[in-house]
C-alpha cells in the first residue's frame, strides 16, 4: 500500500501573528516557517505503518510556494520515500482553500494509486479543520477525523478518535482519509545523516494546471484585523483579596 | 430560501446549549430548520422545535445515524439542501468531521467557525489561534458553515416548530462504529459553563489534578485542561481548551499552572473574568488576567477552595 501524506508549510507554532497594518492580512515575511504540526505526526505515522510492514511506500506532498520544498525535504528526512510538491501560488501572502487543495490531492491519490492518506486535522495557519474531510469526500472514500490511535488489518483500518465526550473508535475501509490529531504519536526528530540523504531522494514539481484544477478561491478575504485586546489586569498580594474582588464583581 | 442546522445530538439527547447559540447566530439569515438525525432523535427534535426562532425541525430517526458517522450523515444532509442558502451546524468534533465533506459533495467551500454573521454572504472568523479576524465573503450559491458558539448567548424558549419526518438517504456504508469511551460527570458541560477551572502542567500529576477538580466543584464549575496537562495524562482528551481543542467564553475561567501559550488563550481569551494562578511573575497568561495570584498552586489553591 502507498500513503499520502500532505504536508503544509505554515508560520511555526512558536511564533505569534502579527496583523498587518492595512488589514490586508497577516505578515509572513522573514517569519519563520515549519511543517504545519499536525503534519509532522501524520508523516511519522505513515513511516511507523511502512516500518510495521503495512505500507511499502510513503508520498509526501505540499501544494503552495516553490519554498515549500524545504518543508517536504524535512519530511523526507524524517523518513518519506518521495516527494511531490504542487506549485500553485508565487507570494506566501496567497494562500489556496482546502476545497481547491482537496481537487489537487484527489487528483495526486489517483495518479499515485494511493491506499491510504494521512493528513493534519487542521493547518495552524487558516484553522480551517476542512481539507481530509473534503477529499475523502470528493475521492468517495471513508474518512476517520481527530485520530489518537490507529491499527491497519484486513483491508480497515480501526481509528481511536478524539471527539466532545471523550473517545471514539470506528472501523473504516480502506482506501480511506485519516485525520491526526495531537496524541496520535510524537514525531521523530530527523538525524544529521537522514537530512543528507534527504537531499537525494526524489522531489517531482507539478503545478495546479497539471491537475487541472483552478485554485481561485470561493471565499474571498475582505479584511484581517487584530482582535479585541483586554486590558491589563491586575495582581493581587492574597488569596483573601481575590475572593474579595470575586465577589465584589458578583462572579461567585 | 432558509437555513438548514445541523442540532447537536449527544448521547441520544439535543445538546440544547450548542444547538440554540447557533440559532442565534443564524436568526438574521431566515427560517430555520433544524435537522435531528440518530435513533430515538424524535425526544431531540421535540426539544429543538421548542427553542424560539425554529421554524420547523426535521427528524431522521435511523439507526446509520446513531453514532454522528460522517458518510451517512453528509449523505443525509445533503439529499435535504437544495432547498436552503445556507447549512450550518454548532461547531463542534461532531459537526467538524461532517461539515467539510458536506461542503465539498456541494461543491462549495466551508465556511468554518463562524464568529459572527454580518449578511447572506458576509462572516467573520478567527485565524492563526485567534490573533486575527478575517471578514470573508462566500461567491458560493449555498453556504456551508460552522457557528463557533462561545460568542452567542443561546436562543430561549418558546418555539412552536412543526417536526416532519425527513427520508432517510442511502448510507454509503464505509465506515462502522466499533465503541465509545465517554465518561459521565456531574459537572457542567466544558463549553457551556459559566465557570471553568483549568489546571496544566504546572499541577504536576493526575493524582494532584483532584486539587483542580475540588475548586471547580467548590465553584460549580466545569474543569478545563491545556494540552500539556491532556498529553501527560493528568487530564482526559475532552478538557483540552484551545486552539486545536474547545473553545469557551465563561463569565469565570480560572487558570492554574497553566503558562498561557498562544494556542491556549485561543481557546479561553473571550471569557468575561480570568483569573490566573502562576509561580511565575513573566507567564504569558498574566498579561491576559483580570486577576492573577504570583504564588505556589498547591499552597494557593486549597485556602482558596475553603475560603470561597
Ligand atoms: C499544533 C499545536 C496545537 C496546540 N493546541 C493546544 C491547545 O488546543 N490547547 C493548549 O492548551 N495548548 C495547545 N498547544 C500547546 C501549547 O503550545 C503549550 O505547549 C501548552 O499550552 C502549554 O501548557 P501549560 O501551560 O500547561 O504548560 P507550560 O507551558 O509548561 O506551563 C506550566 C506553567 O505552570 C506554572 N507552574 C509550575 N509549577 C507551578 C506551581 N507549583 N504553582 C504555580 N504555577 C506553577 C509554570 O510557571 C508555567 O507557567 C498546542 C501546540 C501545538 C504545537
Ligand atoms: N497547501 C497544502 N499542502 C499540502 N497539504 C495541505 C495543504 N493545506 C492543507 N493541507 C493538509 O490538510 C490538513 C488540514 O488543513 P486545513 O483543512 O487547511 O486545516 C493539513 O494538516 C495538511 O495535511
Amino acid at each position: 500500500m502507498k500513503i499520502l501524506v500532505p504536508v503544509k508549510r505554515v508560520i511555526d507554532y512558536n511564533v505569534k501573528p502579527r496583523v498587518k497594518p492595512d488589514g490586508s492580512g497577516v505578515d509572513l515575511a522573514d517569519v519563520k516557517m515549519s511543517m504545519n504540526p499536525f503534519d509532522e505526526i501524520a508523516v511519522e505515522e505513515a513511516i511507523r505503518l511502512k516500518e510495521q510492514g503495512v505500507a511499502e511506500e510513503v508520498i509526501v506532498v505540499s501544494i503552495g510556494v516553490r519554498q515549500a520544498q524545504e518543508t517536504l525535504r524535512t519530511a523526507l528526512a524524517m523518513g518519506a520515500d518521495r516527494a511531490i510538491l504542487v506549485v500553485a501560488a508565487d507570494d506566501v501572502h496567497q494562500t489556496t482553500e482546502p476545497l481547491a487543495i482537496a481537487k489537487i490531492l484527489a487528483a495526486v491519490a489517483a495518479e499515485q494509486g494511493a491506499g491510504l492518506v494521512i493528513a493534519g486535522k487542521q493547518a495552524i495557519d487558516s484553522d480551517m479543520g476542512a481539507t481530509g474531510q473534503m477529499l475523502a469526500a470528493l475521492l468517495g472514500w471513508g474518512q476517520a477525523t481527530f485520530a489518537s490511535k490507529i491499527a491497519i488489518a484486513g483491508g480497515r483500518a480501526t481509528v481511536t478518535r478524539e471527539v466532545d465526550g471523550g473517545l471514539q473508535t470506528i472501523d473504516v475501509a480502506l482506501p480511506a482519509v485519516i485525520t491526526t490529531d495531537l496524541r496520535l504519536n510524537e514525531p521523530r526528530y530527523a538525524s544529521l545523516p537522514n537530512i543528507m540523504k534527504a537531499k537525494k531522494k526524489p522531489l517531482e514539481e507539478k503545478t495546479a494546471a497539471d491537475y487541472g484544477v483552478d485554485p481561485a478561491p470561493r471565499l474571498e478575504i475582505l479584511a484581517t484585523r487584530e482582535p479585541q485586546g483586554r486590558a491589563a489586569g491586575v495582581r493581587l498580594a492574597s488569596v483573601d483579596e481575590l475572593v474579595g474582588k470575586l465577589k465584589e464583581i458578583g462572579v461567585v | 430560501m432558509g437555513v438548514l442546522l445541523l442540532g447537536e445530538i449527544a448521547n441520544g439527547d439535543l445538546n440544547r446549549d450548542a444547538t440554540a447559540k447557533a440559532v442565534t447566530a443564524l436568526r438574521p439569515l431566515g427560517d430555520i430548520t433544524v435537522l435531528c438525525a440518530g435513533t430515538g432523535a424524535r425526544g431531540a427534535a421535540t426539544a429543538a422545535a421548542s427553542i424560539d426562532g425554529v421554524a420547523q425541525v426535521l427528524v431522521a430517526d435511523h439507526e446509520q445515524y446513531a453514532h454522528g458517522l460522517a458518510e451517512p450523515v453528509a449523505a443525509l444532509l445533503v439529499s435535504l439542501a437544495a432547498g436552503f442558502d445556507h447549512i450550518a451546524a454548532p461547531s463542534t468534533a461532531g459537526a467538524k468531521n461532517v461539515m467539510p465533506r458536506v461542503a465539498a459533495l456541494l461543491d462549495v467551500m466551508v465556511i468554518p467557525d463562524v464568529s459572527a454573521v454580518i449578511d447572506a454572504q458576509k462572516f467573520e472568523r478567527p485565524v492563526y489561534a485567534g490573533n486575527a479576524i478575517q471578514t470573508v465573503r462566500s461567491r458560493d450559491a449555498q453556504k456551508v458553515l460552522t457557528i463557533r458558539t462561545a460568542g452567542f448567548d443561546a436562543a430561549g424558549d418558546g418555539g412552536t416548530a412543526t417536526i416532519a419526518d425527513a427520508a432517510s438517504a442511502d448510507d454509503p456504508a464505509l465506515s462502522s462504529w466499533q465503541s465509545d469511551e465517554v465518561a459521565t460527570s456531574d459537572r457542567p458541560e466544558l463549553t457551556s459553563a459559566a465557570r471553568v477551572v483549568s489546571g496544566g502542567r504546572g499541577v504536576g500529576s493526575k493524582e494532584n489534578f483532584a486539587i483542580i477538580e475540588t475548586l471547580a466543584d467548590k465553584l460549580g464549575a466545569a474543569v478545563g485542561a491545556s494540552r500539556a496537562a491532556v498529553d501527560a495524562g493528568y487530564a482526559p482528551n475532552d478538557w483540552q481548551v484551545g486552539q486545536t481543542g474547545k473553545v469557551v467564553a465563561p463569565g469565570l475561567y480560572v487558570a492554574v499552572g497553566i503558562s498561557g501559550a498562544i494556542q491556549h488563550l485561543a481557546g479561553m481569551k473571550d471569557s468575561k473574568v480570568i483569573v490566573a494562578i502562576n509561580k511565575d511573575e513573566e507567564a504569558p497568561i498574566l498579561q491576559v488576567a483580570d486577576y492573577s495570584l504570583v504564588g505556589d498552586l498547591f499552597t494557593i489553591l486549597p485556602d482558596l477552595t475553603q475560603k470561597l
